[in-house]
């Protein structure tokens, strides 16, 4: 016993055990640093992204506003609400706008000067005035000071992403519309604004009045569609694969496929849609229907795998337990392993829908790049989701899209970081203790 | 020395029939009071010749515990008995298993019948991820026994009385089973098993996985237990098998070596390879 004792002492203080001991640490410590240098990386290159995105599309939630008297003391202004309508159509807010630009900035010599200063605002002025005016009747018979939108050249200069001491043929505006821009400045008529319309509008050829706000209703109307249509079909597919098929190569051959099916690229989904589901089954093209369904394609695979896997990891204890209870199959099932699986099926879930709202190029296949001024009511009105929004933003050629493409990519971020986290908090609030 | 360890609490219960054996072969009935009967009980998996000819009566009112080295066929035997061998992929059963006199393999039986008759409370505590109440309601609930709430309340509380849980979790019915200790678990895993109104209990090493102190509450729970059930226990432990079982059957490569009275296979074992068995654990 004592010699044995001693003999091991000497390995332990060996110069050979030594060696070995120092070699490990040094593995170890060659790992920790691997390790660390790729997260590091990893996490460096995400704040790139961040911080490039941010810093090109904060400016996009701000908006040049000039401030512009309207006279609506008009005669045919003064009717009773039912006519109301009537009358809005027949007044000219063009006009009221420009007499009111002219008020602040004095008027214009000739008509080049008149359209250049009605250039300082963007076209649809006396259109936002009319609405205006219908939402806020009390406003008729009085002078008010409104906050209009102006021109995506006056918000770029303004912004300062265009030089203003240039000569005049190579700057975005005319020396005049400079003096005004700076008389407006200077008398406190023009600044940026939170702009509301970004968020709470629908896309237009004017960048200054575009907004997300018909993207991202396309957009959830084509995640329902999704999510109604994979969820049953990716659980009822994988609670069969799992607990009720018989292992043969059959299912094998059925499971090498479904993975295969999580790594297809998504254009041949968006070209199978195309194929299937609007010109065999005559679904109307651009709707989330459509959408919904190509992308239900691409989710089926990664809800599958995940359903599965989530529902292997239910102990086979419990299964027994339930049996042994006297409960069928199709009962252990149901309330056993399904409620025990759900957190995982959930993750999966939501990290598979995550993917689909950033997904585009099977949208582009069936033709969900319509350009789209109305909010889609329902999942058969065209729709044109946020990333086919960013798409079309980004090849625009106006210079305030950029800001709008750099904008809308940091909400979708927002939705992607949100829906993930929620994947994550599910995960550990619903974790098991077995 | 034996007979010191063997100092029981199991004498102080009443016992409902003397033993007797019957021949000179394992002693396969206690009694006249067969709950469940077994002759010629043969088990495959695939190939696996896994039980061979296993012939023994459980009775009513009665603890049986079964021994034997890993591997000898015990836990088959007793999966035979609720048919849980039938979810086994490959696994055949010949022979027969009678349920008070039924044969319990019969092709027009529903084995989910047999299985709410044979209660089973497995190894390692299996309580469900819900509440402690939806646990042991989980079984009445599967066979719809019950319209009202209150019936329901009054049999899980019924239930984990004779479990000897009810005073411990009376005030959080509604908390996770999962979150109890672990002898709290199989105690209600046990209550759970008997909220269906078993005929028989199967317990397989029910405390193996529990520390000495919840092991000893659940071995005085089991000798309770014995005065309305049949019991069927596995357990390694010869000091288990002789405080708790009044028989005692002894498995061997998947033959039944030899049943009968607790006492009689612990200190008179007929065969010698009960005997090395016997003799090896106490070294």
């Amino acid at each position: 016993m004592t010699s044995k004792h001693h003999a091991q002492e000497d390995v332990f203080t060996s110069d050979r055990f030594q060696r070995s001991v120092k070699r490990r640490r040094g593995a170890e410590r060659r790992l920790k640093v691997f390790g660390g240098t790729a997260i590091a990386v990893a996490t460096g290159l995400l704040l790139i992204l961040f911080v490039s995105i941010s810093a090109q599309g904060y400016t996009a939630f701000t908006q040049t506003q000039l401030s512009v008297p309207i006279d609506l003391r008009a005669e045919e202004l003064r009717v009773a609400a039912p006519e109301l309508d009537a009358a809005l159509r027949n007044v000219n807010f063009r006009k009221l706008v420009r007499e009111g630009l002219e008020s602040r900035l004095g008027a214009a010599e000739d008509r080049r000067g008149r359209r250049e200063m009605m250039a300082l605002l963007t076209p649809s002025a006396g259109y936002f005035i009319q609405q205006q005016v219908r939402a806020n009747p009390d406003w008729i018979g009085t002078v008010r000071d409104v906050w209009l939108p102006a021109s995506d050249d006056i918000d770029i200069i303004k912004k300062g992403f265009a030089p203003r001491d240039v000569p005049e043929e190579q700057r975005l505006i005319t020396d005049r519309q400079l003096a005004w821009v700076e008389r407006m400045e200077a008398g406190g008529f023009m600044e940026g604004r939170f702009n509301s319309m970004f968020f709470f509008g629908n896309d237009s050829r004017e960048p200054e009045i575009a907004g997300i706000f018909g993207a991202a209703v396309g957009s959830i109307l084509m995640l329902m569609v999704t999510l109604v249509v994979s969820l049953p079909l990716g659980v009822a597919a994988a609670v069969y694969l799992e607990e009720f098929a018989p292992k043969n190569w059959w299912t094998e051959f059925i499971d090498v496929n479904i993975r295969n099916l999580a790594a297809v690229p998504s254009i041949v989904f968006g070209l199978l849609a195309l194929a299937v589901f609007i010109r065999l089954f005559g679904i109307p093209r651009s709707t989330p229907l459509a959408g919904g369904l190509a992308l239900s394609l691409l989710t089926l695979p990664t809800i599958i795998i995940a359903a599965r896997a989530a529902i292997a990891a239910v102990p086979p204890s419990l299964r027994e337990g339930a049996l042994e209870l006297g409960a069928s199959k199709l009962q252990t099932v149901t309330q056993v392993v399904l409620p025990s699986a759900m957190p995982g099926i959930l993750t999966g879930t939501i990290i598979s829908m995550a993917e689909a709202l950033g997904e585009t190029a099977p949208l582009l296949m069936i033709g969900m790049v319509a350009f789209m001024v109305d909010t889609p009511a329902g999942i058969l009105d065209p729709a044109a989701p946020l990333p086919v929004q960013i798409y079309t933003w980004s090849t625009s050629p106006e210079r305030a899209f950029a800001e709008k493409t750099a904008a809308a990519i940091m909400v979708l971020l927002v939705l992607l970081v949100f829906m993930n986290s929620l994947a994550i908090y599910l995960r550990n609030r619903f974790q098991h203790k077995w | 020395m034996i007979q010191s360890l063997f100092a029981s609490p199991k004498s102080q219960r009443p016992k409902p029939e003397p033993v007797r054996t019957r021949g000179a072969g394992p002693a396969v009935s206690g009694g006249h009071d067969a709950k469940m009967v077994c002759r010629e009980v043969n088990v495959f998996y695939e190939d696996f010749h896994a039980l061979k000819d296993v012939t023994i009566d459980v009775n009513n009112r009665e603890v049986l515990a079964l021994m034997g080295p890993s591997g000898c066929g015990k836990s088959t035997f007793l999966r035979c008995l609720n048919r849980m061998n039938d979810t086994v992929d490959g696994a055949r059963i010949t022979g027969d298993v009678l349920l008070e006199g039924k044969d319990i393999y019969d092709p027009n039986i529903d084995p989910v019948l047999i299985r709410s008759r044979i209660g089973m409370v497995a190894q390692a505590p299996n309580p469900f991820p819900k509440s402690i109440y939806d646990n042991v309601a989980f079984g009445p609930r599967l066979h719809g026994l019950f319209d009202r709430k209150s019936d329901l309340d009054e049999l899980v509380e019924k239930s984990l009385r004779r479990a000897g849980l009810w005073e411990e979790v009376k005030d959080i019915l509604d908390h996770s089973g999962t979150g109890l200790s672990g002898g709290q678990q199989q105690r209600l895993c046990i209550a759970r098993a008997i909220a269906n109104g078993p005929d028989v209990l199967l317990m397989d090493e029910p405390v193996s996985a529990l520390d000495p102190v919840a092991a000893g509450v659940i071995e005085k729970l089991i000798t309770e237990l014995a005065e309305r059930y049949a019991i069927v226990i596995i357990t390694h432990s010869l000091e288990q098998a002789h405080r708790i079982a009044d028989r005692t059957a002894f498995f061997y490569l998947g033959e039944l070596v030899e049943a009968g009275a607790t006492e009689e296979i612990f200190t008179n074992p007929k065969d010698k390879r009960t005997k090395h068995f016997i003799e090896g654990m106490f070294g």
